[in-house]
C-alpha cells in the first residue's frame, strides 16, 4: 500500500505521510522486537553458552577456560554415558509405540464417528493435563506401588506371585511415559486422520476395496506426516523425561535426562552437563530434520 | 442395525457398510471409552485419596483405605510450605502468562501481516519459535541455569518469571496466528478511514476481534506455567513452585493436602473447560 502512495507522489510526501509510511516499514520490526529479544536473551544465548562450554578446553590446575573448538567432547560423552543412552532410547521407544497404537484406534473414532461430540472427546483425551503432571505421575507410583490396590488385589487372586513388582522396575517407567506423553501422541493423530476427505475413503469402497485395503493403502497412508509427528512429539520429550525415572524406576534403569540434571543440580558438573545436554538437542534436531527432509517443513507446524 | 440380518446383497456393499457400521458402533466406542477410562483412573484415584483417612503416625498419604473423611479439606492450607509453594504458583502463572500474551500476541500480528522485502527475519523468527517448541525442556532448563550462574544472578521470583515467559511466548504466538489467518483487514481500513489512528484501530478493532484467540493463547500460557516442573526446578532457587515443592516433598512422604489441591486445580480447569464448550456450542 504505502509502496503505491509514494510511487504516486514521487519527492512530494508530507511530512505526517512520511512518518506514518516509516511506521508502517518499522511496524513488523517494533511488533516482534519484544519477543524476539527476549527470545534471543533466554532462549538462543543460553544454548550458544551450553555449546561454548563444550567446546571449551579447561585445565584442571588453574579451572580456566579456552576455546579450542573441541568437538571430541561429544562422542567421548556419548560413550562414557552409553547404557543411559541405551535406557532413554529403550524406554522412549516403547512409550512412544505404545501410545501410537493405543491412540490410533481412539484418534480414528473421534475423528471418523465423533460428530458433534468432538470437542468433548478431545477435552477427555486432555483430562490428564487438568492434572499436575508430578501429581499423576506420584498417583501411578501409589497405584503399581507394592502394596497397593492393584497388586494387593492381583496377588489375593493369585494371579501373580507373592513377590511380583512393578514399581522400580523399567516397565513402570515405561508406563508411566506412555501414560503422560499419550495425549501428545493423541491429538497429532486425530489432526491427520481428521483432515481425510471421506469421500476419497467411499471411492476405495466403490472400487471394491475391502476394509483392510482400504485403511492400509488410503488411511494409513494419508495419516503417516501425523504419525510421524506424533511420534516426534512424543518421542522427544519422553526422551529426555528423568521425572517418570525418577518416581518410578528407583535407582536401576537411569536415563539420559537423570544424569543431566545430576549433573547440574548435585554434581555442579557443568560441562559434562552441557556436553550431554548438547548431544539431547542434536538427537531431536536430527529427528526434526529428518521430518523436514522426508515430509516437507510446513507440515510439521499444522501438528503444534 | 436390521442391514446386519438381511445376507449379503448381489453387489456385496450394503454388508460391507453393515460391518462397517458395527466396528464404527461397537468395536471402536468400547474401546476408546476404555482408553478414556484408563486416562481418567489416576485422576479418580487422586480424588478418592484425597478423603482418606490417616490411623496414625505422621500425617503423609497411605496406601491402604483407613475410611473417608474431609479432614484434609478442613485443613488444606495446615501444611505451609506447601500453602505459600500453591500461591508463588499462582502469582508467576499470572504474571508470566500476562508478559507472554502481550510479547506472544504482537509477535503473532508481525508474522500473519508482513512477509517478504517488508519483514526480513521472518523465516529466522518462525524457525526460533518452532525451535523452542521442540526443544527438550531438561535442554531448556539447564541451560537458563547455566546461563544465570555465569552471569552470577541469584534464582528465586524473578529468574522463575524470565524463563516461564520464554517457553510460553511460542505457544502464545502460534495459537494467536491461527487466529489471526482469517482475520478481515477491511474492518481495520473501515477504521483508518473513519480517521482512527492506529493504536486506536488496534484497541477498538484488532483486538476485540482476535481476543478469542489472545484468550486461548493466554490460557495455554497459564497452563504450561503452572503445571511447568523441569524448568522451574533449574531457576527456582529455594523459591519452589507448586510442581517443585511436591516432588521434593515425595521424596519424604506425601502429605495428604497435596491431593486436596490437586482435586481442586482439576475441578476447577475441566469445569472451565467444558463451560467454553458449551458456550462455544450455543454460539454456532
Amino acid at each position: 500500500m504505502e509502496r503505491a502512495v509514494s510511487a504516486d507522489h514521487p519527492g512530494g510526501v508530507s511530512r505526517h505521510h512520511g512518518r506514518a509510511a516509516w511506521r508502517k516499514k518499522l511496524a513488523p520490526y517494533l511488533l516482534s522486537l519484544p519477543a524476539g529479544v527476549w527470545l534471543l536473551v533466554l532462549f538462543i544465548v543460553p544454548l550458544v553458552i551450553m555449546l561454548s562450554t563444550t567446546l571449551e578446553t579447561c585445565s584442571p590446575a588453574s579451572g580456566r577456560c579456552v576455546m579450542t573448538w573441541n568437538w571430541g567432547e561429544l562422542p567421548h560423552v556419548v560413550n562414557m554415558y552409553r547404557p543411559q543412552f541405551y535406557t532413554s532410547l529403550l524406554f522412549a521407544a516403547s512409550a512412544t509405540l505404545i501410545d501410537l497404537v493405543i491412540s490410533f484406534p481412539i484418534a480414528y473414532w473421534i475423528a471418523f464417528y465423533g460428530g458433534h461430540k468432538k470437542n468433548f472427546f478431545l477435552i477427555m483425551l486432555l483430562v490428564p493435563f487438568f492434572v499436575s503432571f508430578i501429581i499423576r505421575t506420584l498417583v501411578w507410583e501409589f497405584i503399581l506401588s507394592d502394596n497397593g490396590f492393584v497388586l494387593h488385589f492381583l496377588k489375593g487372586a493369585h494371579l501373580v506371585t507373592a513377590n511380583f513388582h512393578v514399581l522400580g522396575t523399567g516397565y513402570a517407567v515405561i508406563a508411566g511415559l506412555a501414560y503422560n506423553y499419550l495425549p501428545f501422541t493423541a491429538l497429532p493423530l486425530y489432526v491427520a486422520i481428521e483432515r481425510i476427505d471421506h469421500r476419497v475413503l467411499d471411492a476405495a469402497y466403490d472400487l471394491y476395496a475391502n476394509r483392510r485395503a482400504a485403511f492400509l493403502r488410503v488411511v494409513l497412508p494419508l495419516t503417516i506426516p501425523g504419525i510421524f509427528a506424533a511420534f516426534l512429539l512424543t518421542f522427544i520429550p519422553a526422551f529426555g523425561d528423568y521425572v517418570n525415572q525418577e518416581i518410578l524406576g528407583g535407582t536401576a534403569n537411569t536415563m539420559i535426562g537423570t544424569v543431566i540434571q545430576n549433573s547440574f543440580l548435585v554434581n555442579s558438573d557443568y560441562a559434562g552437563g552441557s556436553s550431554l545436554s548438547v548431544v539431547l538437542l542434536a538427537v531431536s534436531l536430527l529427528g526434526i530434520w529428518l521430518y523436514a527432509r522426508l515430509l516437507g517443513s510446513r507440515t510439521i507446524e499444522e501438528y503444534l | 442395525m436390521s442391514v446386519d440380518t438381511t445376507p449379503a446383497s448381489a453387489t456385496g456393499r450394503p454388508a460391507r457398510v453393515a460391518h462397517r457400521r458395527r466396528v464404527g458402533k461397537f468395536v471402536l466406542p468400547t474401546y476408546s471409552w476404555l482408553v478414556i477410562a484408563y486416562l481418567v483412573f489416576p485422576i479418580i484415584v487422586m480424588i478418592v485419596y484425597s478423603f482418606n483417612r490417616v490411623v496414625a503416625g505422621l500425617q503423609l498419604v497411605s496406601f491402604t483405605w483407613n475410611g473417608f473423611t474431609t479432614q484434609w479439606y478442613q485443613q488444606w492450607s495446615n501444611v505451609p510450605g506447601l500453602t505459600s509453594a500453591f500461591w508463588l504458583s499462582i502469582r508467576l502463572g499470572i504474571v508470566s502468562t500476562i508478559i507472554a500474551t502481550i510479547l506472544g500476541t504482537f509477535l503473532a500480528i508481525a508474522l500473519v501481516r508482513y512477509r517478504g522485502r517488508a519483514f526480513r527475519g521472518k523465516v529466522v523468527m518462525e524457525q526460533v519459535l518452532f525451535l523452542n517448541i521442540a526443544a527438550p525442556e531438561i535442554v531448556m532448563g539447564a541451560s537458563l541455569l547455566a546461563l544465570f550462574v555465569a552471569m552470577n544472578v541469584s534464582r528465586g521470583f524473578l529468574t522463575l518469571v524470565v524463563s516461564h515467559v520464554m517457553f510460553s511466548i511460542a505457544y502464545v504466538a502460534v495459537t494467536v496466528r491461527a487466529r489471526l489467518s482469517g482475520f478481515d483487514r477491511s474492518l481495520e481500513e473501515a477504521a483508518y478511514d473513519l480517521g482512527a489512528n492506529p493504536v486506536t484501530t488496534f484497541r477498538l478493532v484488532t483486538l476485540p476481534l482476535i481476543m478469542p484467540g489472545v484468550m486461548a493463547g493466554a490460557l495455554m500460557a497459564f497452563a504450561l506455567s503452572i503445571d511447568d516442573f523441569v524448568t522451574s526446578n533449574f531457576v527456582s532457587g529455594t523459591s519452589a513452585p507448586f510442581p517443585v515443592w511436591v516432588y521434593g516433598a515425595s521424596r519424604v512422604g506425601t502429605p495428604p493436602q497435596v491431593f486436596v489441591f490437586g482435586t481442586v486445580i482439576f475441578a476447577v480447569g475441566i469445569v472451565l473447560a467444558l463451560t467454553s464448550l458449551g458456550l462455544s456450542r450455543k454460539k454456532a
